[in-house]
């Protein structure tokens, strides 16, 4: 790689396949006669596979390839695939290709590398066969997984009913090999494999030895609770070791204490090692080659005011090379390095994309239903349930299918050229694909029609996968019976299929961002800078949120500093209106097309158009009501104990004892989540006081120390400078009254249950500070309900998906970022506002957004103009107009949401949710049990079969 | 399209069809995901035709609505295996109740036509948000009282060959086409396409006032030879 940002040239090395990639149609003959058995990486070499193989079951392409364990190619021998293939894909001669690319930016995600447990002969991975690494579990678990889906011991191929999990292998610990840092992920992972463990043996006794549980994410802490209330379920705290295998059986035996038994020894089918996250392999020879630096770990070492900067501009880095993360921070950072790439390439947006050419479509609607049907194996997610080859001679008996076809997965490149192939060939008008859920592939399969000149809502999905055999696994032939129903019932269904059109609507290339905080600003910049004007809405008089209350991270950013510069980049930004002391009145429109009403100190009453909607209200802090705050002043909340400490307050500084209690106001019944800051600002502020007065005595009261990631060293820090670190229980939490030290002096007295020694502490502090919870904003319900979106459980915005779309709302348009989604670190903030910027992006990149077809009509002449319809749209889609031939109902497409209610208060059925109509449902609850005649039929073909 | 897209007219063609009960998974209540939260309305159309179900005889455990998440699928599970045991308890549609099935055909026949009615007669209650999650309490939003009101005091609209004036006004705004009409003859309604909206009342041009709403059964149409107009305005014009 060489060149400067804006323009590098990048040199690849295309490894061989040894197959053609366009001659290759997926059918695996070759793999069944490949002789060569190896150990398949993919399953963590648990099972076997062939030299030539499918690297996954959802492998891009899917098609096969073959590795240096090919006789051939080692030895010069066999060439039986040569042999066997049908389509002439396979070419043992490719050679490795060069190929030259220029680019003006690059991003680095090249993840994270699974801690290996053979590097400490104490975690007897690789000795004792029934020890496993979480990821082999994790394979174990799949469905694709070495053994089906069954959890099997390698010892004896049985099932494991009593199973142990141990936490922090590889992670937490500052060993040879280990990693200081926690990895941030393993808690939650563990989690779910105990939930899934229970979910394939209900009666599997699960026991997971960890050092405080980390649920720290967005819905973590109601997930552990949900782990935890499982019959079964064991979690204890200890860092317990791996003492030794049955010859005979191979179970293996854990050493492990507790406060109330001591030590103990107990055996186990199976032990599950939870590993953290390494840096990806090779990373120094890539660090070498970008020119990018590394931090201490050999993570990638980033920017803290934009963790997705390198040191080199124009390299650009997301996911686990920041450092390890979970799946949404991976994702913000992703979306957030791409919108940063794109305030760097504005200029050239758009000249490589290429416009989709579809043929002229034609039109069938005159022409009788010719249905074509295409049953999917999925692998072997449907096909070892439901008889897929009997499914497909039971379609052709089906009225107007004209043709039938079994596939091993329909979703596959070569698949959908298929569909597109047999329907010019067959002059298919109606296609029904039986394969899984519409919600993912749809989009899919309708392109698929369009490819062929069809019109796309003449597709039509039968769910024979989550409807039938995901969930009937134990009854194939009622699944293959339930298949032929549901085939059946779309097949009725898209006889009914009428074509329709869907229509661009025009975006306006302004975005509104609500909040000026730290999340704000940094999505108002990011978007501007690629050159659309925004409005920043503001509700104090000054930017920075709550930001404007921290004086310092514990990385040791200049909170203050940082955010100067921020603002003044706002107010000098051409582009991007400030509105102070606003208020939202009024929010109308739609995606593309919004009207907010805002008022504002300076700007008097003003409507803004924009195209995009970003919500970064950012949240408010919880006032306790325990540990006498608000009756005694020596009780502070940390925010307002940093302050103290930045202006060198005597009382603070000079405090010979300070106690922290942490998790105030969270993790309990009212709140049940975890703020997720908080113990690392304790640990901030004790480090602090600790440097301005090292004899004071600093007690932190936890319930788990959550110090994820990098975190942890400074935690570790803490501890080795003589923070001392007290556990509570939330049944027993400490007790604060004013007392007197043993020196006389006026002080809070703190008795607390330590768990170690068993007995009753009582700390002399003259100041407590309360780790106070993260609360959402007042304004949350209010601006929910201004621009449709909705909340999560905990009253914190919910996003469009936890990890696929966490910076999105379910609502088009709208977008999400900042402490609003989630309490976070302004490091995860900044990922997540740039993320945000990236999102609003793709929608304000374009000139038109396209809008469904499946909207309502308006039979003009059957409607009766009773407005029932126009009573129940909340959409404002519906109005009543007058005609000379009296009121009729008018639909505005835009903005139906195609939820049909108007359909069922419409007495005579004037209006209609096209895709959805009475006819087209009403077709399929005909056919739910299949006519006599449709029985004869199948007697009839069974008897000439015969 | 949400759960309250279910309509009336579908849960009917079900039983019409000969399917013994209709189960209907629906969101929690007040979780909508979007603005619509429909499921109220799923909710009421649900109990208005539980209620119809009494009054025809059928027993209205034939049809019920469970709210769940998509996340729940526990809740499904269970919901439909006791929905499936209850409707096995009840046995074959109609036999269940002792009707013959010829005549369980005629009565749904019945309300089928007469689904447009209930429309239009409960569409306030159709659309209300109960509160609460009580399933007793909501019960009460249609009693068996005012659907047997309701079945008893159907009306239809008549007209009356005396007055009609064959001047097409009417059949051109009948919404559904169910008026029969032609040049110079009385126009008649088709009782059996009749939605009772009452367009053809409102518009029949107020000199002739030839529509009128009555409730019990409507008189029969003249036969097809008596049906030339009787020219009021030229009799009176020559009188």
């Amino acid at each position: 790689m060489e060149g400067e940002a804006g323009n590098f040239n990048v040199t690849l090395l295309r490894k061989p396949r040894y197959i053609k990639e366009d001659k290759c149609t997926g059918c695996t003959v070759c793999v069944e006669y490949c002789p060569v058995k190896y150990p398949d990486q993919y399953n963590q070499d648990i099972s076997l596979n062939k030299a030539v193989h499918v690297y996954f079951a959802q492998a891009i392409p899917l098609i096969t390839y073959i590795d240096e364990s090919c006789l051939y190619l080692k030895e010069k021998k066999c060439r039986i695939c040569e042999a066997v293939c049908k389509n002439d894909a396979i070419d043992l001669n490719q050679q490795p290709v060069k190929e030259d690319i220029n680019v003006g930016a690059i991003i680095l995600a090249p993840g994270f590398e699974p801690f290996d447990p053979k590097v400490r002969e104490e975690y007897r991975y690789g000795e004792f066969q029934n020890v496993v690494t979480s990821m082999d579990f994790e394979r174990l678990l799949c469905s694709t997984g070495p053994y089906a889906g069954e959890i099997l011991r390698k010892s004896d191929l049985k099932h494991p009913h009593n199973i142990a999990w141990i936490q922090c292998i590889g992670s937490r610990q500052v060993i040879e090999g280990g990693n200081s840092y926690c990895s941030a992920v393993c808690c939650t992972y563990t989690q779910k494999q105990v939930i899934l463990t229970k979910d394939h043996d209900a009666d599997a006794k699960c026991t997971i030895f960890h050092n405080d549980v980390r649920a720290y994410g967005k819905d973590f802490e109601r997930y552990y609770e949900r782990t935890q209330n499982l019959p079964g379920i064991r979690f204890f705290r200890s860092y317990p070791s791996i003492v030794k295998e049955d010859p005979v059986t191979h179970n293996v035996t854990i050493r492990y204490t507790t406060p109330e038994d001591g030590v103990i020894e107990e055996e186990f089918d199976m032990v599950v090692l939870s590993i953290g996250m390494n840096p990806p392999k090779g990373v120094e020879d890539m660090a070498k080659q970008f020119g990018f630096e590394l931090e201490e770990h050999d993570f990638c070492k980033i920017d803290p005011r934009n963790p997705m900067l390198t040191n080199r501009p124009g390299i650009f880095v997301s996911g686990a090379l920041q450092g390890p993360i979970d799946i949404p921070e991976s994702v913000f950072s992703a979306s957030g390095a791409g919108s940063q790439i794109g305030e760097m390439l504005k200029y050239r947006r758009g000249n490589l994309a290429k416009e989709r050419i579809y043929p002229e479509e034609k039109d069938v609607s005159q022409e009788e239903p010719r249905v074509g049907v295409f049953v999917c194996h999925c692998g072997a997610n449907i096909g070892r349930i439901v008889n897929v080859p009997g499914t497909v001679e039971y379609c052709k008996t089906l009225p107007n299918v004209v043709y039938a076809q079994e596939q091993l997965f329909s979703c596959a490149t070569n698949s959908a050229r298929e569909i597109t192939d047999k329907i010019k060939e067959e002059g298919l008008n109606r296609v029904v694909v039986a394969a899984c859920s519409p919600r993912t592939l749809e989009p899919l399969f309708r392109d698929t029609l369009r490819e062929a000149g069809i019109n796309q809502y003449y597709y039509e999905m039968a769910n024979i996968r989550e409807h039938n055999s995901w969930v009937h696994q134990k009854e194939k032939e009622e699944a293959t019976e339930k298949a032929h129903d549901i085939i059946r019932m779309s097949v009725a269904r898209a006889c009914q299929l009428e074509p329709l059109q869907e229509f661009d609507l025009p975006v306006d290339k302004r975005a509104l961002v609500v909040g000026g905080g730290i999340a704000g600003m940094n999505c108002a910049l990011s978007i501007a800078n690629q050159g659309h004007e925004v409005h920043l809405i503001e509700r104090e008089k000054e930017l920075g949120g709550i930001a404007n209350r921290i004086h310092t991270t514990l990385q040791g950013l200049d909170v203050q500093e940082y955010l100067k510069d921020l603002k003044s980049k706002i107010y000098q930004h051409p582009l991007i209106h400030v509105y102070h002391n606003a208020k939202i009145t009024e929010a109308t429109g739609y995606v593309g097309n919004f009207v907010t009403t805002v008022e504002s100190s300076g700007k008097g009453t003003t409507s803004i158009k924009h195209g995009a909607s970003v919500i970064a209200i950012g949240i408010d802090m919880y006032t306790p009501t325990e540990y006498l705050y608000g009756q005694d002043e020596r009780v502070l909340t940390h925010l307002e104990l940093e302050e103290k400490i930045t202006s060198d307050d005597e009382t603070v500084i000079g405090a010979q004892g300070l106690v922290m209690i942490q998790c105030v106001g969270c993790r309990n019944e009212e709140r049940n989540y975890c703020s997720r800051i908080c113990c690392s600002e304790s640990i901030k502020n004790s480090l602090l006081l600790k440097e301005k007065n090292p004899d004071m005595d600093i007690y932190v009261l936890f319930r788990d120390v959550r110090t994820y990631g990098f975190n942890e060293d400074y935690y570790r820090e803490a501890a080795s400078k003589g923070v001392k670190f007290i556990r509570y229980e939330p049944e027993d939490p400490p007790v604060v009254e004013p007392g007197k030290a043993e020196d006389k002096r006026d002080v809070l007295k703190v008795t607390v249950t330590d768990y170690i020694l068993g007995k009753k502490l009582e700390l002399d502090a003259d100041i407590i500070a309360l780790a106070a919870a993260v609360v959402p904003s007042v304004a949350t319900k209010e601006v929910a309900n201004q621009f449709k979106v909705t909340l999560s459980p905990d009253g914190f915005f919910k996003e469009a998906h936890v990890k696929l779309r966490p910076v999105e709302f379910a609502t088009d348009g709208v977008y999400l970022c900042g402490l609003a989604h989630y309490p976070k670190f302004i490091q995860e903030t900044i990922n997540q506002s740039y993320g945000a910027a990236g999102r609003v992006l793709t929608l304000l990149s374009n000139d038109i957004v396209v809008a469904s077809g499946s909207v309502c009509t308006v039979n003009e002449k059957q409607c009766m103009g009773c407005g029932a319809c126009v009573e129940v749209c909340t959409y404002g889609a519906l109005e009543l107009k007058d005609t000379k031939q009296g009121k009729k109902c008018v639909v505005n497409p835009v903005l139906c949401k195609g939820d049909g209610l108007c359909n069922t208060k419409c007495p005579t059925g004037a209006i209609q949710l096209r895709h959805y109509t009475d006819n087209e449902l009403g077709s399929e609850i005909d056919v739910v049990v299949p006519e006599d005649e449709i029985m004869k039929q199948i007697d009839a073909a069974a008897a000439a079969d015969a | 399209m949400c759960s309250g897209r279910v309509d009336m007219g579908f849960v009917l063609r079900a039983f019409e069809n000969g399917i013994d009960g209709v189960f209907l998974g629906a969101c929690h209540l007040g979780e909508c995901n979007y603005i619509t939260h429909g499921n109220y309305q799923a909710q009421n159309m649900v109990l208005l035709f539980r209620r119809i179900m009494e009054h025809i005889g059928l027993n209205p455990e034939r049809l019920r609505i469970n709210f769940m998440s998509g996340a729940e699928a526990n809740v499904f599970t269970e919901s439909v295996n006791d929905f499936v045991k209850t409707v096995k308890g009840l046995g074959p549609l109609a036999k269940g109740e002792g009707i013959d099935p010829t005549e369980l055909k005629t009565r749904l026949a019945e309300v089928k036509r007469l689904i447009p009615y209930f429309k239009i007669v409960n569409r306030e209650k159709l659309t209300t948000r109960l509160e609460g999650h009580d399933h007793a309490e909501a019960e009460k939003l249609f009693t068996k009282e005012e659907i047997d009101k309701q079945f008893a005091e159907v009306f239809s609209y008549w007209i009356d060959p005396e007055k009609c004036q064959a001047c097409m006004t009417c059949a051109r705004r009948c919404p559904v086409d169910a008026i029969i009409s032609e040049k110079q003859k009385i126009h008649i309604v088709d009782q059996d396409k009749c939605v009772r909206c009452g367009t053809c009342f409102e518009v029949c041009p107020p000199k002739f006032r030839a529509i009128s709403k009555i409730t019990g059964p409507v008189p029969p149409p003249p036969p097809e030879d008596k049906r030339a107009v009787v020219r009021k305005g030229k009799e009176e014009a020559a009188g």
